[in-house]
């Protein structure tokens, strides 16, 4: 980065501002919601929920000016290549805002039951979210880790949120304590790298790495390969990103952080978050390391594939509902990591279809557990749900549909998501004539069917018994109806008629796909 | 093109009269919904009653819709229907009005979400009959089982909650096995390499007539101006003719076959099905064993022969260089042949079985007669197959006719217990009269349905190989005698059960429902000429794309697709 600052003659280019707007205005509401948080009296405090959801509606309209405006130019980079706004940015920032969005809806209410309704928890998401958005537009690896930490110090907070609670805390710790694990690791992968590459700027590693990874070690005439340290560089950094990411074997913290944090939390926690740590995952093992790709994507379908089966089989068990879901979404992790290892227009096409829609049901099925906690009721059992049919259909319904979805079923976005998913692995297959994608591929939608046995526990227990659970009416909001109406629309819109998003994604992640595609024996 | 969008008003029909029930009617109005939802089937099944018009001498794909969906994975909304699945799709929505007319005491809980659930399994069924297009396919197959689920899990029997999970993760393995199948031969349509051998003139015995075969060519030129492959499931099929035989199309064959016959079911893929059956209500059999089960066999006549047609006839693919001599068609005979046997003979333990029910025995029944539709399909010669699609046909009249005959009498004594029974013929005479006359279709009495479609059926397995005939009947040997033991026991002798002597008789909406079924098995019994000229044509088309110079009689003799193409 040093290195071209040199030849620049400006210091700072106030027009790069322009690239990220969006997260200026996120910045900004962020620090009028904590001054609006102690101006206003305390039951007055919803008002800064509005005025968050406000914040994050005027970055998507800001986003979407972006987009229409440049859309021809891209990719941009600016700050001396520290951030680069490409398609791939542009979608994953949708993503990050439309979770956010839900987010903070399905949180107000919920607040207020747990009596913790603090202006703080808005401007905390809102910081998260500008940590998720540059981390999809960072190019230099300080960029990235500086926004990594951004996105997970404020986690830490929010985990903790509900403060009188022990179950929160002790999340928390469980989640601090690995998570600054994991960042040490990722930040050693990273100094290896710049070791090797001599730069922190992603494209300039890649080139480096590049030459590295072409190089036979023999008939070398400077000195040792640096093909081990490279290796080791690049175990590092999965290694990292399978904790954030909650991939077996790095998953163990997931479950008990998921479990404890406020449910509101969780719904963000296992959707933006993990949507972020993909955002990096896919930069860095695209923009920096694809010419390593016979190294890591054998790497990483085993590790999806292990995965997939662990956080389905476990599943199966869990009482739960949250700890199921967390163990659903570690399943999700390992479907998502098979759209790196496809690497091609599928699978990149698969994996942002799929981290969409799998914010919207995942965002909605923790809003319907959200629904269920009113005063005196935890409501966060699977058997909570009982009679939900009859107590509340539409809400039943909708379980109904988020369910089914996150399993996959045809007409909902679930399974858009994973048609392109396995489709990008078979093309893959058939493409470098490896026959260990086809039973990937085999092995993940077996799984599929596992994953339907708990999945339509839900629905079991909210249509098939007699029996139900309380007759208490749902605590229901309407920023919170709104949200799940939204999902549900979503969900299946993109399930029924996927062409529009297809389309948008395919024509804004086509040069990423064209680095991937390239074959490598 | 027609200009009435027949087939998308027969599959959507269903649907709209749900979402009105939705919407217009109160949970509690249960009086007010059975009829509408029972008048709503009648208009429905009027609806298909258009499609009887499909020009049996043109043959082909008719009724064609045509519009787009998801251009940019190839994806089109294309409906067509050959005759095969006219029939079947006449004979989905005569049994949603009987299923609803049947469920009219049956259901006595939440009949508001009963009756939705079963208009929107008709959608569904009739859905994967008109798909022209194997994602559209692929949607409504898979779609399908969400409705059953509920209707086996909500009003099914005591044990209904493992009865629908069971049947749910069953049948889920099979279908998402199949995606990747209909992943795998999409991205084929893209291998210029292969398409490119495919000749107009394979499409065209595939489609049948004109119009189809310009369906082909548009949706190909629009695949190819963006850039993608295709659906269409006739290409698909004219695809199955260049395909190389090979590892490949031997484990595409299976990632479809899979599927298929767990929907079957085939033996050793059957086990769901008599616990769906027992715990189903009565209307849930029906659509099960008469429209659901042909799903399966249906599959297997539209993708897995035409479209693996080389895998379809092989007889040597494993233990290649050895003696033995074993292929894929092998494998489907033998576990049909196995099906057939094995199903009769459990049927037969559930007659002498001390609490033996009549529901598991009509279920196995069902097992027993799907392997012999297996059979005739596997026979891969016109009178197998033209007497298997008959059989799929006449199994859903008579498999039908039966379990609504054991739901009557399950709602008079709540009851299946075959020993609880006994003399029932001096109470109900009108009942035992209807019960004899679906045993006897059962059992293949000449002048009966089955009767026709067995005789075919096993005389294409006897041109194929003599000893599969011999085993298939074997299996219909055994079938008989089930079903007389059955009847005896349960109609004739003394009453010995107190309970059944103030039995009830019919009644007349449960004639009116169970005469239709009657007319038809005696109709198709004593004139099938009708019934076989819908399938006529479609089926022997499939035979030519299989095996190319198989004489086929009211056909020019036909040249082997593969050397044509060489000749090119």
């Amino acid at each position: 980065m040093f290195l071209f600052q040199a030849n620049s003659t400006a210091l700072f280019n106030v027009a790069d501002l322009q690239l990220i707007a969006p997260e200026l205005i996120l910045t900004v509401c962020a620090c009028l919601a904590l001054v609006m948080e102690v101006i206003l009296p305390y039951r007055k405090s919803k008002l800064v929920a509005y005025f968050s959801l406000l914040g994050v509606g005027l970055a998507f309209v800001s986003l979407g000016l972006q987009w229409w405006s440049v859309s021809d130019s891209l990719p941009l980079d600016g700050f001396y290549g520290m951030v680069r706004i490409d398609g791939f940015a542009l979608l994953f920032k949708g993503i990050f805002l439309v979770g956010a969005a839900l987010a903070i809806a399905i949180s107000t209410r919920y607040l207020d039951i747990e009596g913790e309704q603090h202006g703080e928890y808005y401007t905390l998401v809102l910081f998260a979210t500008v940590g998720m958005m540059f981390l999809a537009c960072g190019y230099d690896l300080i960029s990235l880790y500086i926004s990594l930490e951004l996105m997970a110090l404020t986690f830490y907070v929010l985990v903790a949120f509900t403060k009188r609670e022990k179950r929160s805390n002790e999340a928390a710790m469980k989640y601090f304590l690995l998570g600054a694990f994991s960042s040490g690791i990722l930040l050693y992968g990273m100094s290896l790298l710049y070791g090797i590459a001599g730069s922190t700027n992603l494209g300039e590693i890649g080139r480096s790495v590049a030459t590295i990874a072409s190089a036979t070690p023999l008939g070398e005439a400077a000195g040792p390969s640096l093909r081990p340290m490279l290796l080791l560089g690049m175990i590092a950094l999965a290694s990292g990103l399978f904790f954030k990411i909650a991939a077996v074997p790095f998953h163990m913290w997931a479950p008990d952080a998921y479990e404890g944090a406020p449910t509101s939390v969780t719904a963000f926690l296992s959707t933006g978050s993990k949507a972020a740590s993909f955002a990096l995952y896919a930069r860095i093992f695209i923009e920096a390391l694809n010419s390593m790709r016979a190294d890591w994507a054998p790497m990483l379908g085993l590790v999806a594939a292990i995965t997939i089966m662990v956080g389905n089989w476990a599943a199966v068990t869990q009482e739960n509902s949250k700890r199921l879901l967390a163990y659903s979404s570690i399943s999700n992790a390992g479907y998502l990591l098979l759209g790196l290892v496809a690497g091609n227009s599928y699978g990149y096409t698969g994996l942002i279809i799929y981290l969409l829609v799998y914010t919207l049901m995942n965002m909605g099925a923790f809003g319907i557990v959200i629904s269920l906690r009113r005063r005196g009721i935890i409501g966060d059992n699977v058997d909570d749900m009982a009679g939900l049919a009859q107590k509340a259909p539409g809400m039943a319904a909708m379980m109904t549909i988020f369910m089914l979805s996150l399993g996959g079923l045809p007409i909902t976005g679930g399974f858009i998501g994973k048609y392109f998913l396995f489709g990008g692995l078979l093309q893959r297959g058939a493409a470098e004539g490896k026959t260990w994608y086809y039973w990937l591929a085999g092995w993940a939608i077996i799984n599929t069917v596992v994953s339907f046995y708990y999945y339509i526990r839900f629905i079991k227990v909210m249509y098939l018994g007699d029996r139900i659970a309380d007759d208490k009416p749902l605590s229901l909001s309407p920023a919170l109806q709104i949200a799940l109406a939204v999902s549900v629309a979503g969900i299946i819109f993109i399930g029924v008629y996927p062409q529009p998003l297809i389309n948008l994604t395919q024509k804004l992640i086509a040069p990423l796909a064209a680095i991937g595609a390239v074959a490598v024996k | 093109m027609n200009s009435l969008p027949i087939l998308s008003i027969v599959t959507w029909l269903p649907t709209l009269g749900a979402l009105i029930i939705l919407v217009l009617f109160k949970q509690g109005q249960s009086d007010q919904i059975k009829k509408f939802a029972t008048a709503w089937f009648g208009v429905a099944f009027v609806a298909s009653l258009a499609l009887l018009k499909y020009d049996r001498a043109l043959g082909g794909m008719q009724f064609l819709e045509d519009h787009q969906w998801i251009p940019v994975i190839g994806a089109r909304y294309q409906m067509g229907a050959d005759g095969v699945a006219v029939l079947l799709i006449v004979l989905t929505t005569l049994l949603g009005v009987i299923a609803a007319l049947s469920s009219w005491n049956y259901i006595q809980k939440r009949e508001k979400e009963y009756y939705v659930l079963l208009l929107l399994l008709q959608t569904a069924v009739v859905g994967v009959f008109t798909s022209m297009d194997l994602f559209l396919f692929y949607l409504f197959f898979e779609v399908s089982l969400v409705p059953m689920y509920f209707l086996i899990g909500i009003w099914g029997g005591e044990n209904r909650l493992y009865a629908a999970i069971k049947f749910f993760l069953y049948t889920l393995v099979g279908s998402v096995v199949m995606l990747l199948g209909v992943l795998k031969i999409y991205f084929l349509t893209q291998d210029t390499a292969l398409t490119g051998r495919i000749t107009q003139g394979t499409i065209d015995l595939l489609a049948g007539n004109q119009q189809a075969a310009a369906l082909v060519s548009s949706t190909l030129q629009a695949a190819a101006q963006n850039g993608t492959g295709t659906f269409n499931i006739l290409y698909l099929q004219s695809l199955g003719s260049v395909m190389p035989m090979g590892a490949m199309q031997v484990l595409l064959f299976f990632a479809f076959a899979l599927g298929f016959a767990i929907k079957v079911p085939m033996f050793p893929f059957h086990t769901w099905l008599p616990d769906a059956h027992v715990e189903a209500p009565t209307a849930g059999s029906v659509i099960l064993a008469g429209v659901l089960l042909k799903l399966g066999t249906y599959g297997f006549y539209r993708f897995n022969i035409p479209m693996f047609p080389a895998a379809s006839a092989d007889e040597s693919y494993f233990f290649a260089g050895t003696n033995h001599q074993f292929g894929v068609r092998s494998i489907m005979i033998f576990l049909a042949i196995v099906g057939i046997i094995y199903g009769a003979l459990a049927a037969m333990y559930f007659v002498v079985k001390k609490d033996g029910d009549v529901k598991k025995l009509v279920a196995y029944s069902s097992v027993s007669s799907m392997g012999i539709v297996m059979l005739g399909l596997f026979a891969l010669n016109p009178n197998g197959l033209n007497g298997a699609v008959l059989h799929m046909i006449n199994h859903g009249i008579y498999s039908a006719a039966l379990f609504l005959l054991v739901g009557i009498i399950y709602e008079r004594r709540h009851t299946r217990n075959v020993a609880e029974f006994g003399g029932l013929s001096h109470v109900m005479p009108g009942y035992a009269a209807v019960f004899l006359s679906m045993v006897m279709t059962a059992i293949g009495l000449p002048l009966l349905c089955v009767f026709i479609s067995e005789f075919l059926s096993l005389r294409g397995a006897f041109e194929a190989n003599p000893m599969w005939a011999a085993w298939g009947a074997l299996g219909i040997i055994l079938n008989a005698g089930y079903m007389l033991w059955l009847y005896q026991r349960m109609f004739f002798g003394t009453i010995d059960n107190p309970k059944n002597e103030k039995l009830i008789d019919l009644s007349a909406r449960e004639w009116i429902y169970m005469t239709p079924l009657i007319i038809m098995a005696l109709w198709i019994g004593i004139y099938p000429k009708p019934f076989l000229s819908y399938i006529e044509r479609p089926v022997n088309a499939v035979v030519r794309q299989v095996r190319p110079t198989y004489p086929i009689p009211g056909m020019p003799p036909g040249v082997d697709v593969q050397q044509r193409a060489a000749a090119k």
